[in-house]
């Protein structure tokens, strides 16, 4: 097969672009920590209002420092939807889903997750800076969806 | 007169008669008008959506009870019903005239027609009677009418039957032809339905498996990991499903279009093969934040996604040297002077060099969107419909469109109705689009949901008021642009047929010439398409079903939730 020159340099500058991007993101995972979700358990979705944690959702202190955050979500609002944790706390979020799917987002920062039903959701965030970060639901998940939001007050 | 001028206004039988059969070509025309209709409603649906970013709700939402409703309408009818019906007419005619015989039967191509309108109707209806509010991704458990998913199972079966027809065509010939080369124009062709054809299998097991008899009361639960899954097996694929057919007429067609010619058969060859090859197994990218889903897997779809970007790559590099090949023939000079030799008058050109520049911005952000852990900062954001409609809402409806500056008039054996409001068409979609991409992308990088009715969410950030008035601005040119494209097609359906040779002649397709390097200098081995095949099945067998051995037992404990 017959390439041009040209286009053979085109081609290897291709797989250098490519090489580099997944250099970056091996560094963001490895050097950085930071990791997608993954499984973390599952639940009886029809029953999910009455199975711990679930049952209680809140903000605990597990450790010093430490938070877990349980949170219910369903058609169309977090519980709990404001979450209060002190400046420098690590916290980690265990969510379901009691009815569809839904997604949540927290600004400024790289928490980002799907809430199926079924499944449980866990990511960790350490806040650093005192403040207020919304929370959305990102996945649409009635005509409610707009609605659906919540706020973590970091002080 | 001289006698040549008489002879040349005589009406005249064109050599295609033979192999376009009035069955076939019936079928062709039908699934382009109902792809076009799909265009017009399901577009105009979204000036409602962009003006509700600006609090401008002009009620109720069209003809649509709420937001979702109509966001549902649009999506499903410009992703699925615009984009099979334009490949299936487009493409069937890419294999009658790349194999140069009609399609295998004519039972097949007229019955595709037929399935695909029933599957827009029940579609369509469901949607309208406010059935159907499920988006068009339709994740379960939210549940939606019966007939709806029976209605998106039909879409798929439509695709299938042209690739039926597809393959008998290609066996025919082979019969006929049993040492030739594939020709290139039926090499592309096949290629891109063979690949949906694996492609499609993921959604169809999902709506006919589980979604139909769920919906029926027949499966009390479903499982909406498990369903996501399924959807993203072909849901990444069917990009390139959308993407494909325009490739085939930047390869194919833009050549001749411009004056130049593409430059290597090998490579063309070599690109459907990696998109036979890779397009599906990098379906987990788009469920990298999925809980029920192992990182690890999520990690191999991610470098599989990096090598899908490859061949999209070189395409840039044929295409940029296949237009600067007829840029240099029509007399431009220079580094860039070819640019401006180009055909900037001719409105089939111009809305597919747009298409292609809008791509590359396209075919970045979705270079984004793969990159796992930079993933987190875009998924589910307004980024990812900025990102699409610069991809599917340009890169394919844009190429489409300039595909029908040329095809409806050869269709309908009558002349484009105004190159210059065409042309403006195709520019102000360009502008329209990059204003309504930038929007929304800067939106989404300030963690702006998307698919949200955000002008009445109970929630805002101060950095989305000047998102919202790009992405509503741009929605709005968007909207004349796709008003002045059906005014032209209108117009050529109401102009007078031509009958004369040279008014023909005018009309005729921009058919392939042969590449710089034909295919006598290409591997032999790239038209064995059953070995093709088999390794691309192998592949994706590799790819998924550690997925599902990691994942399962299944998990149906949802049952059927109707949230609208």
């Amino acid at each position: 097969m017959v390439i041009d020159r040209y286009e053979k340099i085109f081609m290897l500058l291709g797989v250098v672009i490519l090489v580099v991007g997944l250099i970056a993101i091996a560094v963001s995972v490895f050097h950085y920590g930071l990791h997608v979700s993954r499984p973390a358990g599952r639940i009886d979705p029809v029953q999910a209002r009455n199975t711990a944690p679930f049952d209680e959702p809140g903000v605990y202190e597990t450790d010093d420092g430490e938070y877990e955050a349980v949170v219910l979500a369903e058609t169309w609002r977090f519980l709990p939807d404001e979450i209060r944790v002190p400046a420098g706390s690590e916290v980690t979020f265990r969510m379901t889903s009691a009815d569809v799917v839904h997604g949540i987002m927290i600004e400024k920062t790289a928490v980002n997750t799907m809430i199926i039903p079924g499944q449980i959701s866990e990511v960790t965030h350490t806040f650093e800076q005192p403040g207020e970060y919304l929370f959305v639901c990102h996945e649409y998940c009635g005509t409610g969806h707009h609605l659906m939001s919540g706020r973590v007050v970091v002080e | 007169m001289s006698s040549i001028a008489a002879a040349a206004d005589q009406p005249i039988e064109r050599s295609d008669v033979g192999i376009e059969t009035a069955g076939q070509m019936w079928s062709v025309k039908g699934q382009l008008i109902i792809s076009l209709a799909s265009l017009a409603f399901g577009g105009f649906i979204g000036l409602f959506q962009a003006l509700e970013r600006i609090d401008v709700t002009l009620p109720p939402f069209g003809p649509f009870e709420n937001y979702y409703q109509g966001l549902t309408f649009h999506g499903v009818l410009l992703a699925f019903v615009f984009t099979f019906g334009f490949a299936n007419s487009f493409v069937s005619w890419t294999t009658i005239r790349g194999f140069n015989r009609p399609l295998a039967s004519t039972m097949v191509a007229q019955g595709s027609f037929w399935v695909l309108l029933v599957g827009t109707v029940l579609g369509g209806a469901t949607m309208l009677f406010n059935e159907a509010s499920v988006l068009y991704t339709f994740y379960s458990p939210m549940q939606a009418h019966s007939l709806f998913y029976l209605g998106a199972a039909l879409l798929v079966v439509s695709t299938w039957l042209v690739l039926l027809n597809i393959v008998l065509t290609y066996r025919a010939w082979r019969r006929e032809n049993p040492t030739d080369p594939i020709p290139l124009l039926g090499f592309v062709s096949i290629t891109t339905y063979i690949m949906w054809g694996i492609a499609s299998t993921g959604v169809a097991v999902l709506v006919v498996g589980i979604l139909l008899p769920w919906s029926l009361g027949i499966l009390e639960y479903t499982d909406p990991q498990l369903g996501r899954t399924l959807f993203w097996f072909s849901g990444h694929a069917i990009v390139y499903f959308w993407l494909l057919p325009a490739y085939i007429s930047w390869y194919m067609m833009i050549p001749k279009q411009v004056g130049g010619r593409l430059y290597s058969d090998g490579l063309t060859r070599f690109v459907f093969i990696l998109f036979l090859l890779f397009s599906i197994p990098t379906g987990l990218h788009h469920q990298f934040t999925d809980p029920g889903i192992h990182e690890n897997m999520k990690v191999i779809h991610l470098l599989l996604t990096f090598v899908i970007f490859y061949p999209s790559l070189i395409t840039a590099f044929s295409i940029m040297a296949a237009l600067e090949n007829g840029g240099r023939r029509a007399g431009g000079k220079g580094l860039f002077g070819w640019i401006l030799a180009l055909p900037w008058n001719n409105p089939s050109v111009v809305a597919q060099l747009l298409a292609m520049l809008v791509f590359t911005l396209g075919g970045v952000t979705g270079l984004v969107n793969a990159s796992l852990t930079v993933n987190m900062v875009v998924h589910n954001t307004a980024f990812i419909p900025g990102h699409f409609h610069l991809t599917v809402g340009t890169a394919a409806a844009l190429t489409f469109i300039g595909v029908t500056y040329w095809f409806v008039p050869y269709l309908t054996k009558k002349p484009l109705f105004s190159v210059k409001l065409a042309l403006w068409q195709a520019w102000l979609w360009a502008i329209g689009v990059l204003i309504f991409s930038r929007g929304q992308m800067s939106g989404g990088l300030e963690t702006q949901p998307r698919r949200t009715m955000l002008g009445e969410a109970s929630y805002s950030l101060p950095g989305w008021d000047l998102a919202n008035w790009l992405t509503a601005a741009g929605g709005v040119i968007m909207t004349v642009s796709g008003l002045l494209f059906f005014i032209v097609m209108i117009g050529t359906l109401l102009n007078k047929r031509v009958d004369t040779a040279r008014e023909l002649d005018a009309l005729e397709p921009p058919m392939p010439e042969a590449p710089v390097h034909d295919h006598r200098k290409s591997w032999k081995a790239f038209d064995r398409l059953g070995i093709w095949t088999i390794i691309a099945i192998v592949l994706v067998l590799a790819a998924y079903i550690p997925v599902l051995m990691m994942y399962l037992p299944a998990d149906f404990s949802s049952p059927g939730i109707r949230v609208w």
